[in-house]
């Protein structure tokens, strides 16, 4: 857990230098919630089709991925555009992955949607008697949305509820609104509890208390088939994104750092150890980072493909 | 002859017993009411949602992502706006995922004036469907088409919208769909709900056949050598109605279009380069309507060919329809309107 904890860490550190160095257009990302996404990403019943997991993730999901097997090279195909990215060919940001193999869904960039369409996946999940779980990942400024209250009331309708389960991460920022200023609810998750929805509240810095949250969570809607929604306090160290910066914030708790204060008190790992697993991946992300520069970029001729299924023509100077 | 609600059950069904359709939702939808122009009665995979339009757009993209085939449906395209920016993300799925994520699914939604609907049962989405890439928009005239163009809607691997035009939902056809008994009287017995305590009651369903209407295809309604008249949904009947007004005065092709996206260029280019004049007739508001874009295409491709410039004749760019009759009959189109406006257009000369 740990070493994936770094790897993901390190991983978009590298991404947000790779904006700086001018080979990525904008950086946007979630560090900081390493111990959160890796805890969750560990426990998904993973393959594709109704009888797995569903992932309706948001853009905060490069730990959660990493610990599903995703390779760094995804990520940085994805932030540098190039043809080779697996989940847009170069056509969308960085973090906006889709694995349709994993029931991965498409990154939204329009705050919210996911928890919308999860229903879709969760009622067909729910046809097919599975014991899969449509999981939305969201941060806390996003439940504003109405389609948040969507997947309230439509996983929670009486004799039909549906197996979702609802996370935020809470950071308590949207963009540079801070939560405190819009939110009159003590707690995200207790808008679940008029519903009769199981609601919890936990430490999403500390990646035991994570995993074991989530593990607990997915048990029972597994073996109930009725959703369950969880926030996780989080902390935000990069800002929003490029936009904002992207700098290391100061005043932020690290997961990382408290998880190897920890694993050290316990002597389980020691500094020397933490120094090795970082420069490990630093020096593997390095050396792909300077690989995947080189890569194509996707020609200008591509810009219909998959516009239509089957690439039917959907040009209409060609109808 | 089954009228187009009628022919909307029985594709559902059809589709749902053949085509492995797993879910008709939205709200109203299933039983008792069966719809508000009972378009879904007695289907069996049928069933109510919240009332909540974004709810209903994100199930039927989360079962596309599932791989389900489903049909959900906007009680009226005038609540549809709502969640335009997931129509968008629908239709863009595909495409942002570099293929890996098709979208098939099917939206369905009355739309147009016609009923009396006032300003929120009037609007028309056609000009805004085609501005959605990545879906395929439809619209039939008749319930046989209205029968075929569904099952292809449902057929598709893209995402389809399938606008209805709700003043024709009890018009009856002039062709039967297959399968559909000759006695009209002996379908209402068969499909349609008693009035009353419908909770034992079970449609009779007859024994259907497949019938697609291609997408992309339109249809010449009738042949003529004057002018041409491009339109779809109800503005079909408008059309002819205005014809027989005339009494013959000018021989006009009618093209019924029933396809607005991916529309058929070459059914239109070849009746332009034969009647050299063109009218693109519909009721949504006339700026940005989706007739100028192929007015602007006839006129910059075939400007060579025409003796005069492609006319568009669509609802005024109001705020509404207002309710009284004299108001939502000066709003869109109306048959006097069709008259005139070939009259003018054939008025031209080069």
């Amino acid at each position: 857990m740990y070493d994936l904890m770094v790897r993901a860490r390190v991983l978009e550190e590298r991404m947000i230098q790779v904006y700086r160095r001018g080979d990525a257009f904008f950086w946007i990302g979630g560090p900081g919630e390493e111990a959160f996404g890796v805890a969750l990403g560990l426990q998904v019943l993973k393959g594709k089709g109704p009888k797995y997991d569903f992932l309706h993730l948001h853009y905060r999901c490069t730990p959660t991925l990493l610990a599903m097997g995703m390779k760094e090279e995804d990520a940085l195909r994805l932030i540098m555009n190039k043809a080779t990215d697996v989940s847009t060919g170069g056509r969308n940001f960085a973090n906006h992955y889709c694995y349709p193999e994993w029931n991965v869904a498409p990154v939204s960039s329009p705050i919210g949607i996911q928890y919308s369409v999860a229903i879709g996946t969760a009622l067909s999940q729910k046809r097919n008697k599975s014991k899969g779980v449509s999981i939305i990942t969201g941060g806390d400024a996003g439940s504003a949305e109405g389609d948040f209250a969507s997947g309230l009331i439509w996983s929670s309708r009486p004799g039909s509820e549906l197996p979702m389960y609802i996370t935020i991460q809470n950071n308590k920022w949207g963009i540079s609104t801070d939560y405190d200023s819009q939110h009159g609810e003590k707690h995200v998750s207790d808008r679940g509890k008029p519903f009769g929805i199981r609601a919890k509240v936990h430490d999403g810095n500390d990646p035991i208390a994570a995993y074991l949250a989530i593990k607990e969570d997915l048990a029972y809607i597994r073996k109930t088939g009725k959703p369950a929604i969880s926030e996780f306090k989080v902390s935000r160290l990069y800002g929003h994104s490029s936009a904002s910066g992207a700098n290391r914030v100061a005043n932020e708790d690290c997961c990382l750092e408290n998880f190897e204060k920890k694993l050290h008190k316990m002597k389980v790992l020691t500094a020397a150890d933490f120094k090795q697993i970082r420069e490990k991946h630093f020096e593997n992300i390095r050396v792909l980072t300077d690989q995947i520069r080189e890569e194509p970029a996707p020609s200008g001729d591509s810009i219909w493909d998959h516009t239509y299924a089957n690439n039917e023509n959907a040009d209409w100077r060609n109808f | 002859m089954a009228n187009m609600a009628q022919a909307i059950r029985l594709a559902l069904h059809y589709a749902e017993t053949n085509l492995d359709l797993k879910e008709v939702f939205g709200q109203d939808v299933g039983a008792p009411l069966g719809g508000v122009f009972t378009a879904t009665q007695g289907v069996k995979t049928a069933w109510n949602t919240p009332l909540d339009e974004r709810g209903i757009i994100g199930t039927a993209m989360g079962l596309a992502l599932a791989g389900d085939r489903c049909v959900a449906e906007i009680q009226f395209c005038d609540y549809i706006f709502n969640t335009i920016d997931m129509l968008k993300f629908a239709g863009n799925t595909l495409w942002s995922t570099n293929g890996n994520y098709p979208m098939p699914m099917t939206v369905m939604t009355p739309v147009g004036a016609g009923i009396r609907g006032s300003i929120y049962h009037s609007h028309s989405f056609d000009a805004w469907a085609t501005r959605l890439p990545g879906w395929k928009v439809v619209m039939p005239s008749n319930p046989l088409e209205a029968y075929g163009l569904l099952l292809s809607a449902i057929k598709d691997p893209n995402p389809v919208l399938f606008l209805k035009p709700k003043a024709l939902m009890r018009v009856k056809g002039e062709e039967l769909i297959p399968g559909e008994p000759s006695d009209e009287k002996e379908l209402r017995t068969m499909i349609d709900a008693p009035l009353g305590d419908r909770t034992k009651w079970k449609p009779k369903w007859p024994k259907l056949e497949e019938f697609t209407v291609p997408i992309g295809k339109a249809r010449v309604v009738k042949e003529g050598t004057d002018m041409t008249l491009v339109t779809y949904g109800r503005h079909v009947l408008v059309a002819k109605e205005a014809l027989e007004k005339m009494g013959g005065q000018y021989s006009v092709e009618v093209i019924d279009l029933r396809s607005l996206y991916p529309y058929d260029w070459q059914a239109i280019k070849e009746s332009v380069l034969k009647t050299k004049r063109v009218l693109f007739l519909n009721e949504d508001t006339e700026v940005t309507n989706f007739g100028e874009h192929l007015a602007y295409r006839v006129n910059t491709e075939l400007f060579y060919n025409i003796y005069a410039p492609a006319k568009v004749l669509a609802g005024k760019n109001l705020p509404g329809i207002g309710l009284h009759p004299n108001l939502e009959e000066n709003s869109v189109p109306q048959t006097d309107d069709v008259v005139h406006a070939i009259q003018d257009l054939m008025a031209q000369e080069p």
